[in-house]
């Protein structure tokens, strides 16, 4: 389904996750995370930076791959976001829903 | 106050401690933080053994008695059968990412899941606090237990 933000028109899930990372840029991220209740800050962006690049070369996500990553432990990943945050990243960072169960 | 049937709270109880129930549980408990749901665990009787520092290391699964394994309980009952089963579940495990026991406490207490030992199965098996896995959060009696889960839309499991 369409979903209009920042003036921008974007493909997504009824979860709110989006099908066409080309779509994707910077603002599009504030403005997710604003829904989240997530204002991102320089650290945010480091993080989102890695799961976009494990997206990019196809590397499943999971939280045990997140602390293993050496951007970020397990412990600040839930500070930096707190409900959900391996969806609540993904969904940030414009790429598909996670299918990890750990 | 009204509910929607949103599950915010997840109690779980873990009365055993072979492999298979500890990761059942352990999965259930981080996927809860994983999808924003709060967690909590209980150990309790042998499930004690799970963060018990000498021996969570160790766990094994059950050949006896476990009718999915597809072995005759005669031959589960043998020397070693035990140990053979656990090492080649472990090995299924780390190919799907699975942590082992003590790595998995570890990312539990890091999601924010509350780990509690039951005081009374603690007196029972006479271990002390100082046995435990270090980051627990305390030793509870099973009325601390409830009331930890009071709150609208918490939900109990007993594994």
């Amino acid at each position: 389904m369409d979903k209009v933000i920042v003036g921008k028109t974007i493909s997504v899930t009824e979860e709110g996750f989006m099908t066409d990372f080309s779509q994707w840029d910077k603002g599009i991220g504030d403005a997710i995370a604003a829904e989240n209740c997530i204002v991102l800050t320089p650290r945010h962006w480091e993080v989102l930076d890695y799961i976009q690049t494990e997206y990019k070369n196809e590397v499943p996500l999971s939280i045990r791959k997140i602390g293993k990553s050496g951007i970020v432990d397990i412990k600040e990943f839930y500070q930096l976001f707190p409900v959900a945050p391996l969806k609540t990243a993904t969904k940030i960072a414009g790429i598909p829903k996670p299918v990890s169960c750990i | 106050m009204e509910n929607d049937g949103k599950i915010n709270k997840m109690m779980i109880i873990l009365s055993k401690a072979t492999l298979e129930n500890v990761y059942a549980c352990f999965v259930l408990a981080n996927g809860a933080r994983m999808e924003g749901i709060e967690a909590e665990i209980f150990f309790t009787f042998f499930g004690l053994e799970a963060i018990h520092n000498k021996k969570l290391d160790h766990l094994h699964i059950a050949t006896v008695g476990n009718p999915a394994m597809h072995m005759p309980t005669m031959l589960g009952g043998l020397p070693g059968m035990e140990a053979l089963a656990t090492s080649m579940m472990k090995k299924e495990m780390e190919k799907i990412d699975m942590p082992d026991v003590r790595e998995f406490l570890e990312i539990l207490t890091a999601s924010g899941v509350k780990l509690w030992a039951c005081k009374l199965a603690m007196d029972m098996f006479h271990y002390q606090k100082e046995d435990l896995f270090e980051d627990l959060d305390g030793v509870l009696t099973v009325g601390d237990f409830y009331k930890q889960g009071s709150g609208v839309g918490t939900h109990m499991l007993f594994i």
